[in-house]
């Protein structure tokens, strides 16, 4: 047993510090007004305080910290992306996930589970090959496979698929983790509050002050602030808080659904993925199968789930996986995914002075919540978009200088 | 110990007269039919049935009402069974899961000595330092965590779903439910009445005394199933509220999706139990659980009991367990309420002692209960007293089973006079009745659920609606603080998750004082009873903690589903149906290897899949120096007719279409906002008024959507129809083609008559035919599309008349061979997601001319400054070496500046061909492209220019068949 655990035994949980301390009123003015308590916007918090000495900085959450997409998500951790600007981006997120719960003191449950991206079709087989070239020329590990490979991976897989287009290979990508998701925003935000930073949970914010082409306030439900510089990082609220400052996004919100089932004793150890079943699922060390699908195919500004998602994912859920027939889902939800054309984020500076935007986070939001979180950290500290992130620039889609990162980031979140 | 009772009244729901046989943990037993396995268990007089999650404590049976997580089974077929609901069937094997030896002695029943250890949130705190023992540590939790066991051999039963549509949908067969669909029915109304237990009746099966349920229920139950109007459906899960009044009702024989205008939510009460020290173990019962054992299936819990009650139905239950032969040792009241009912009265006349202001200190026992402390509510041990007994019923409070309210947008508040949540807003067509809404009496269910009813049917039938009638009881039937706090803990919370009054306070105290983050940190209601027995007492207990009303606390949102439902039943009958072109038959009759193109099956080639490279190089051989035909019908086949057709595909298409000569076929490209490439096929005008074009294999659906919706969008008269499943398509195709064609066909087929890029109509073989020049594998051709009917009979026609010509069919295989000779882009595959027409090369079907149309802006802006190139490249005739597959990457000074997007061996010109996406401004001017292959090898392409074959097109535009020699 851990000697923590024996410590904690013995001496009990009286004198457990707390994770966030409690409420409090505004403060008047705040270097950084952070509007988002997910966990980018924790994550932003903590590394301006730590890397960046920035702490009088306060994160306003309208709901409870990590209540969003962060506590909605199917906690997948990968970087096999396509494009060069994308794979280096998100392995920069994943070696800061491998570490992070060292170095937040927190145990996220970080699992290396490895990760498979079934091909049906020689299309798909083609872009795997094409993955695999561009993730392993910078680094990353990610191979095509064969399937019996994938058979050997995956207990109990039809490789025919019960008649539909049968697994031909797949993108192996070792790394590929789950993660506990909500631990992530808990972890960041404790970090981040014993670094001074203030979290204000509850607080929703109603409008954003300019004065001389800059960002100098914001208004809450709870009062007004005067900030030096504020940072949206609220998912599917982008439209909303954007409009604030008459800033036009190419964003558009769908609903991503996704669900579990009763847990059950650990039986499947990998991450799969099928593009053209429409289905991922891992199993958490609940032992829950959590799975998920593409995003609802019509725009909706809403969290609500539906029948035929899964009705739909069960239906391919049998097909790949037939023994899991007799397993229960037990609970679907819904997350608000904001989504760009080219299914990259929208990050760093913005025309407005001050204003600095994370956002267009899509399907891909949790597994980079940490480079997330850094690299708006510098971008916010210097005012200039931190290097890794300029592909990602705001001003992208006038120049049409964009990411296409389509072919790897639906589907398989 | 447990018993069966010799009369458990006429509600019963065993058949006495019959048994079956069954086994746990290797035992045999007997039980009644009807009986589920929990109550067959326990009249067998096995308390113990399974143990907890967490802390592997025993625990037996406690609602009785499909929430008993701690009481799950399973056999060969099955697992994470609930006793509490499942029938016994004869000859079931059960054992009990997430033990290790059996239920009674397992061997992990340790981890309780520990459970000091594993306080809340503790694996949060350890098992990450080292990093490199982590993966250990997860694995032994891992193994630890989960309940049943999963069989990779089980197979899926895929069954039909069914739909059912109705006025009114009334979940839920109490007394409210019942009374709420016969009121519904006696209005004209179709209703459908719905409940998850194999018979209606609800709570008068067996919490009302015998009397009053004898009076009420059999005089409802008979009016219900005499109604016609009134369809009953038990063993019924409603399973929750989706958006448009959809309710998927889970049954034995699979879902049910039922959409009725109206829904009566008639759901009831879950009941709420006390926490104190042991409050888990078997032999503790919910009251409800304790009755339904007894009335349902005859089983009395225990021997003798101690019951605590905080209202009129806990004196009840005593009644009736005295009344079936248990010994009530005392009854203890956390509350006034029900102090003054008939049942308190009668167990006073009895000599039950009865124990006012009193509450429940703890459980005695180690394995089953032993006994109980009662004390003074306020008091401590030294004012308790311990009552020997084997079983502990309470009854202290009650929470609405309002989940479907809540999904339909309902909102709950919490009653302070009724210690409880009631409902306090609600969509007009989705009603709560009865209990769920705090009516308690049966005469305040029966008014509220007329109420109720009343309100809907005016809702339904645009009727005035009558006003919301209050029918809430105006006591308590719930404790507002059923807790005893123990020095040494051990009280629960959760039993799904073991969770201690301890976890929860501490989960607040370490700043996790928000129901949302204390259900996350804690995991309290996050089991597979989603939280139905422990989302209350955790609402009260952070309330305590933070100081706040039961308001100002909250609660977390119910989701879906209101209990587990099988993947199997919600995937319902497998659907995929596959497409066969109207000449399959003949291309297996030929030999053809199929392959699967979407919901297609195409031929890759013909003859043995062995030799594939040769049957595709001779398919190749035959069309460019013979005849070849291939079967096309997957292509998109879409007519446009109307004034505005030509609008609309001007505004579609990238190319001019409206001035398109009638007769002449266009290049059609689609592009999206950005400019990005998604479909691309031949338009031909039929007449001023009438386009026919195609459009890509896996595209034809969308195509046919994205015209319709623009045909909406831009407000134009035309119409669009997609006959791709009813038209069938070939294409005869090399230099012989014209002559073959002739001798079937009457009309002229010169090149003046009918040129390149035209499109004609013609009969063959007595069906209405097209014909359209077209040019895709780069030879004179011909593609006929024609009515499916009539396309074996042309094929066949065809192949007689190219027989003496040396006529083969020919695949896709050898069809995409001959387009990348002829440089012909597929959409798809030579683009990727960015891929602009600058970017492949194709400028000359973009008119920016053209005022509008879709995707202009985008293409305006990006003229002149496409950032790729599509590039033809070859390697030298003879080559050897590995040869590049699609998708390996073009590198230039070590960095990325494209990729392979085509490549084949060209049988034409005997040496491998491709098309490879390059960036633009680095690699334009070089001669050599270094691509790298399999194995991280690196070979040297020859870039040239494409198309690589007849490059000045004359093949297509044969004037006759000379050129060809």
């Amino acid at each position: 047993m851990p000697l923590r655990l024996i410590k904690l035994g013995l001496k009990g949980t009286k004198d457990e510090p707390r994770f966030f301390p409690p409420s409090k009123e505004l403060e008047s003015h705040y270097d950084v007004v952070i509007i988002g308590g997910g966990g980018h916007g924790l994550a932003c918090a903590y590394y301006l305080a730590r890397d960046h000495g920035i702490r009088n900085v306060a994160v306003l959450e309208q709901g409870y910290l990590g209540g969003g997409n962060t506590g909605r998500n199917t906690t997948i951790v990968r970087s096999n992306y396509l494009t060069p600007e994308g794979v280096k981006f998100y392995d920069a997120s994943l070696r800061l996930f491998q570490d992070l719960s060292t170095d937040l003191d927190i145990n996220l449950f970080y699992s290396t589970r490895g990760h498979f991206t079934l091909a049906h079709s020689d299309d798909a087989m083609r872009t795997m090959r094409w993955r695999a070239e561009v993730n392993k020329h910078y680094g990353v590990d990610s191979a095509v496979v064969d399937r019996q490979a994938v058979a050997d991976a995956v207990p109990g897989i039809d490789l025919e698929c019960g008649g539909s287009p049968s697994v031909m290979g797949a993108l192996y990508h070792a790394p590929g983790a789950v993660a506990r998701h909500d631990a992530v925003a808990w972890g960041y935000g404790r970090a981040a509050a014993q670094r001074g930073v203030e979290l204000h949970q509850k607080t929703r914010v109603t409008g954003i002050q300019q004065q001389g082409g800059r960002v100098v306030g914001v208004d809450t439900d709870r009062g007004s602030i005067s900030c030096g510089a504020v940072v949206s990082m609220v998912a599917g609220s982008t439209p909303r808080i954007a409009d604030m400052v008459g800033l036009p996004t190419p964003i558009e919100v769908f609903p991503l659904q996704a669900c579990v089932t009763e847990p059950v004793k650990p039986f499947l150890n990998t991450i799969v993925v099928s593009g053209s079943l429409h289905v991922y699922v891992s199993q958490s060390s609940r032992g829950e199968l959590v799975m998920g699908s593409a995003v609802d195919p019509m725009v909706l500004h809403s969290t609500r789930s539906t029948f035929e998602f899964v009705e739909g994912l069960a239906d391919h859920m049998v097909d790949l996986l037939p023994f899991t027939a007799r397993m229960r889902v037990n609970r679907q939800w819904a997350g608000m995914s904001d989504m760009t054309p080219d299914f990259a984020p929208i990050m760093g500076t913005t025309p407005l002075d001050g204003f600095y935007l994370d956002a267009g986070w899509g399907t891909w939001g949790f597994k980079a919540t940490p480079i997330s979180g850094k690299t708006m950290a510098a971008t916010v500290a210097n005012g200039v978009n931190d290097e890794l992130i300029e592909p990602f620039r705001y001003s992208r889609f006038a120049d049409f200088q964009m990411v296409a990162e389509k072919g790897a980031a639906s589907v398989g979140h | 110990m447990p018993f069966r009772c010799s009369d458990a009244g006429s509600r019963e729901w065993i058949d006495r007269s019959r048994r079956i046989e069954f086994s746990f943990e290797g035992r045999r037993y007997s039980a009644h039919p009807g009986d589920t396995i929990t109550s067959a268990l326990l009249a067998n007089g096995v308390v113990v049935l399974g143990r907890s999650f967490k802390y592997h404590r025993p625990r037996g049976a406690f609602s009785l009402a499909n929430h008993d997580i701690n009481a799950l089974f399973s056999t060969a077929e099955d697992t994470n069974i609930r006793g509490d609901v499942t029938p016994v069937e004869d000859g079931m094997a059960l054992e009990a899961v997430n033990v290790r030896g059996t239920a009674a002695r397992d061997k992990d029943r340790y981890l309780d000595w520990f459970g000091r250890f594993m306080p809340v949130g503790f694996y949060y705190k350890a098992f990450h330092r080292p990093k490199a023992l982590f993966p250990w540590f997860e694995k032994a939790i891992r193994q630890r965590a989960g309940l049943g066991t999963v069989d990779t051999y089980w197979r899926p039963r895929r069954r039909p779903k069914r739909y059912a549509h109705c006025d009114v949908l009334v979940i839920g067969a109490g007394p409210s439910g019942m009374t709420a669909a016969l009121e519904a029915a006696e209005a004209g109304l179709e209703v459908l009445l719905v409940d998850e237990n194999p018979h209606i009746g609800g709570s008068l099966d067996y919490q009302w005394p015998l009397d009053t349920a004898e009076a009420a229920c059999p005089s409802l139950a008979e009016r219900v199933a005499a109604h016609s109007g009134i369809t009953v459906q038990t063993k019924a899960l409603a399973v929750a509220y989706y958006a448009g009044q959809w309710v998927p009702v889970a049954t034995d024989e699979g879902i049910i999706k039922v959409c009725a205008r109206g829904i009566v939510v008639a759901t009831g009460l879950l009941e709420q139990p006390p926490i104190c020290r042991n409050n888990d173990r078997p032999g503790v019962l919910l009251a409800s659980g304790a009755q339904r054992l007894l009335r349902r299936f005859g089983v009395a819990p225990c021997q003798r009991a101690v019951v605590l009650t905080a209202n009129a139905e806990g004196y009840q239950a005593a009644l009736d367990l005295q009344y079936a032969g248990v010994e009530v040792a005392a009854v203890a009241a956390l509350t006034e309420a029900g102090a003054d009912s008939e049942a308190a009265a009668a167990l006073t006349e009895a000599g039950v002692p009865r124990l006012a202001h009193h509450a429940l200190y703890q459980v005695h026992g180690d394995n089953t209960v032993t006994g109980a402390r009662l004390g003074p509510i306020d008091g401590s041990d030294a004012d308790a007293q311990d009552y020997d007994c084997d079983g502990v019923i309470v009854s202290t409070g009650w929470a609405p089973a309002a989940h479907l309210l809540h999904e339909a947008g309902g909102k709950v508040r919490y009653d302070t006079e009724l210690a409880m949540h009631v409902p306090s807003s609600w969509p007009a067509s989705v009603v709560p009745a009865g209990r769920v809404n705090g009516a308690f009496t049966l005469a305040q269910q029966t008014a509220d659920a007329v109420n109720a009813a009343r309100r809907l049917v005016a809702a339904l039938t645009g009727a005035t609606v009558p006003a919301v009638e209050d029918w809430r009881d105006h006591q308590p039937h719930s404790a507002e603080w059923p807790i005893v706090r123990h020095s040494r803990a051990r009280e629960f919370v959760d039993l799904d998750e073991d969770l201690q009054l301890k976890d929860l306070e501490q989960a607040a105290r370490e700043g996790f004082d928000n129901i949302e983050l204390m259900k996350r940190f804690s995991t309290v209601g996050m089991g597979p009873s989603q939280g139905k027995h422990s989302n209350i007492n955790a609402i009260r207990i952070l309330a305590a903690s933070n100081g706040q009303g039961m308001d100002a606390t909250g609660s977390t949102t119910a989701r879906p589903m209101y209990h587990p439902v099988r993947m199997e039943d919600l995937a319902g009958r497998r659907f995929r149906p596959q497409r066969y072109t109207p000449i399959h038959d003949r291309h297996v009759a030929l030999s053809g290897c199929l392959f699967e193109a979407g919901p297609w099956l195409r031929v890759g080639h013909y003859g043995d899949e062995a030799s594939a490279d040769d049957c595709v190089a001779a398919e190749v051989n035959t069309v460019r120096n013979g005849v070849g035909l291939i079967d096309v019908s997957t292509l998109g086949k879409i007519e446009v007719v109307g004034p505005d057709a030509a609008r609309l595909l001007e505004g579609t298409y990238t190319a001019r279409m409206a001035n398109a000569k009638v007769g002449a076929t266009r290049y059609a490209l689609m592009v999206d906002d950005t400019g990005v490439i998604i479909d691309d096929g031949v338009v031909g005008r039929l007449a001023e008024d009438h386009y026919y074009l195609t459009a890509g294999s896996g595209h034809a659906a969308a195509t046919a959507r994205t015209l319709k919706r623009h045909a909406v969008e831009w407000g134009l008269d035309a119409h669009v129809v997609d006959r791709t499943g009813q038209l069938g398509a070939l294409n005869l195709a090399g230099p012989l083609s014209r002559s073959v064609l002739a001798r079937v066909s009457d009309m002229p087929l010169d090149e003046a008559s009918f040129p390149y890029l035209n499109i004609r109509e013609t009969r063959l073989c007595g069906y209405p035919v097209r014909l359209l020049r077209a040019g895709f594998v780069g030879e004179l051709a011909f593609e006929i599309h024609m009515p499916a009917a009539g396309m074996g009979a042309v094929w066949d026609a065809l192949m007689r008349a190219g027989a003496d010509a040396g006529i083969a069919p020919f695949g896709v295989d050898a069809q995409r061979i001959l387009r990348l000779e002829k440089g012909h882009i597929i959409v798809g595959q030579d683009t990727d997601g960015l891929t602009t027409p600058f970017d492949a090369g194709m400028s000359w079907a973009v008119h920016l001319k053209k005022p509008f149309f879709k995707g202009r802006g985008a293409l305006a802006h990006l003229k002149g400054k496409s950032p790729k190139r599509l590039v033809a490249f070859a390697l030298p005739t003879g080559y050897e070496g590995p040869l590049p597959r699609e998708c390996h990457l073009a590198i230039r000074d070590g960095d990325i500046v494209g990729r392979v997007t085509s490549i084949a061996r060209s049988p034409t010109l005997g040496r491998p061909i491709g098309l490879a996406m390059i960036e633009r401004g680095l690699v334009e001017d070089d001669a050599l492209l270094t691509l790298r292959v399999d194995n991280g090898q690196y070979i040297t392409a020859e870039r040239v220019r494409a198309p690589f074959y007849d490059p000045d097109g004359e093949r297509q535009r044969v004037a006759s068949e000379e050129v060809n020699s």
